[in-house]
């Protein structure tokens, strides 16, 4: 019951994830027109809220990115060399119909899975960095997201760089059953030894940071950086409601309310982001780091 | 034994009334159990319960997550739902565990971390993901066995082990039956449909490189015999601290590495067209 209705939650409170959502249809204006804001609910056009980089104009709200758009306002332009392109998830429990459904997303959404992984610099820092992305199965953490991130942090570990994760998602890959599951401990794992061997791990926590991954690497930083009002939780917020039996505040499981409880260092803006990142990078750097920079 | 139950008609075994809990099994496993309380930092959860005890004359950490056997017993222990101060008191008790260099026994039943307000205040998510991380380079052996419900995340912050084995009847899954159908079907009475297109049986998760060990129960279930049950939870602990104490021998970082490899494994993917070479040079590609 943990993670019931986690995926029908978060699309509810984001309001973006079905096509066909009933509240949108009683307004004049075409829904796809309109971006819809999950926190203060105002209605900005989406050209308005696109050209302030996807932030909601009324309350600061940091919505969500794609993992190329991620990258763009990222890494230093050019910079970023990916790993493992070419993996692709089979279908570990035999579930009906996943291998379709994962092949639609992929000519889709043009990704191989919900992360992308890989070298990058920022302001000439060099770093790994760590990128999910929603719009593919709501970001869940399957084989894939779960063996790329791993390898991600082994790599950055093995070369002394730092790593950098833009954390979101759902929670479980549920179509992958147990070996799902079992992905928080790989990525766990991977986390312990870079610790072990002294490496910087950001976790950057975006909208929305759920489930499996908030109880597993997105949750174990040296530092937690969030983006404002996203959403960041454990358990959904309808199972608590439900078992609560009343409504929960709209700034429950907000990154402000991550911050209150002490489980997030700093909120930074989008637009503070690279600077904000190269600094903590610059000053975690060790000379052994310095030696690791290939010229390009 | 004959053909294996279904996953749903084993939900009904482990849901019997009668099924023993960890709270029936401690006194018959272990001698000496003192129970600690206590996460140091917040209070106490009932829903987990951890102490030192002695097994067969070896000094062992146990700790275990608790289903009540009346509904008394369920209100102090939150049906088994542990807070983040259940695991925190699960970690500081691993790490007292490794100062004495005693091996740490887990036994999990839960079916799942609470989902509630005051944990999500606490830290639910930081508390299971520091768990996984801190289990996983712990530096003493450590086994997990599963004695009913594994039910997701608040599982697996105890069952980061050398050994994980499953007692017969019981599941462990990445999200409970119920929620399953909820979430992709829309319709949580397909419950028990679920269970049985989900992989969750103990000889599922050996299959999937999960379970390392099924630990047979009483004809029926458990909740027939008791201390038969007992009885063979205690051989698989005999022999498994003979393996690890065996490999702990050949060092400490060998174990280590051995417990990291064992999730480190699981995964289904494809890499096309070869991938066996390092990443930088082969795979890394600009996409900008
Ligand atoms: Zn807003």
């Amino acid at each position: 019951m943990q993670f019931d209705e986690f995926f029908s939650v978060v699309r509810e409170r984001l309001g973006s994830d079905k096509g066909d959502d009933s509240s949108k249809k009683k307004t004049d204006i075409p829904a796809g027109l309109l971006f819809k804001c999950p926190r203060c609910r105002s209605v900005t056009f989406i050209e308005e809220f696109t050209r302030n980089g996807k932030v909601c104009p009324s309350c600061n709200y940091h919505s969500r990115l794609s993992a190329r758009e991620r990258l763009k306002i990222t890494a230093d332009d050019g910079s970023f060399r990916e790993f493992d392109r070419k993996m692709i998830s089979k279908n570990p429990i035999d579930f009906p119909g996943y291998d379709k459904k994962q092949q639609e997303l992929r000519e889709k959404t043009g990704l191989n899975d919900a992360v992308l992984t890989g070298r990058a610099k920022i302001h000439g820092e060099d770093l790994v960095l760590i990128v999910m992305d929603s719009n593919y199965m709501m970001a869940s953490m399957g084989s894939v997201v779960g063996e790329r991130i791993t390898r991600a942090i082994e790599y950055a570990t093995e070369k002394k760089l730092p790593v950098v994760a833009f954390t979101a998602s759902g929670g479980a890959r549920m179509q992958e059953g147990i070996v799902s599951l079992m992905q928080m401990a790989k990525t766990s794992g991977a986390v312990a030894r870079h610790n072990e061997a002294g490496g910087l791990y950001i976790s950057v926590m975006t909208d929305p940071t759920t489930g499996g991954v908030t109880a597993s690497f997105a949750s174990l930083g040296d530092i937690i950086i969030a983006e404002p009002k996203v959403l960041i939780g454990f358990a959904g917020r309808r199972v608590i409601e439900g078992t609560i039996k009343q409504k929960l505040p709209d700034d429950f499981q907000s990154a402000e309310f991550m911050l209150e409880n002490g489980f997030v260092d700093m909120i930074v803006e989008r637009t503070k982001m690279r600077r904000v990142l190269a600094h903590l990078i610059r000053l975690h750097r060790m000379p052994e780091i310095k030696e690791g920079d290939d010229n390009e | 034994m004959s053909e294996p139950l279904s996953a749903s008609v084993r939900l009904d075994i482990i849901r019997h009334k009668g099924r023993p809990t960890a709270l029936d099994y401690i006194p018959m496993i272990f001698d000496e159990f003192f129970e600690m309380h206590g996460d140091r930092l917040y209070g106490d959860d009932r829903a987990i319960i951890g102490g030192v005890a002695s097994f067969k004359g070896t000094p062992v950490t146990v700790i275990a997550e608790v289903k009540g056997r009346d509904l008394e017993e369920n209100q102090k222990c939150n049906f088994g739902m542990p807070h983040p101060e259940g695991y925190r008191k699960a970690l500081r008790l691993a790490h007292q565990a490794e100062k004495f260099h005693r091996p740490v026994i887990c036994l999990v039943d839960t079916p799942g971390a609470y989902p509630g307000v005051e944990a999500e205040k606490r830290g639910q998510g930081e508390a299971i993901a520091r768990n996984i991380m801190e289990f996983m380079t712990l530096k003493t052996p450590v086994i997990s066995i599963i004695l009913g419900e594994g039910g997701s995340g608040g599982a697996l912050a105890l069952a980061v082990c050398d050994e994980l084995a499953m007692l017969e009847n019981s599941l462990y899954s990445v999200i409970s039956p119920k929620g399953f159908a909820s979430i992709l079907w829309k319709d949580a009475s397909r419950e028990r449909e679920a269970c049985d297109i989900m992989k969750i049986t103990a000889e599922d998760l050996v299959r999937l490189n999960v379970c390392d060990r099924i630990i047979p129960e009483a004809d029926g279930g458990a909740h027939n015999d008791p201390n038969q049950t007992a009885d063979n939870i205690s051989a698989f602990i005999s022999e498994s601290l003979q393996n690890l104490q065996i490999k702990f021998q050949k060092g400490l970082d060998e174990m280590i590495n051995s417990r990291y490899n064992k999730f480190r494994v699981v995964g289904d993917f494809d890499e096309f067209p070869h991938s066996d070479t390092q990443p930088e040079e082969t795979k890394a590609e600009n996409i900008q």
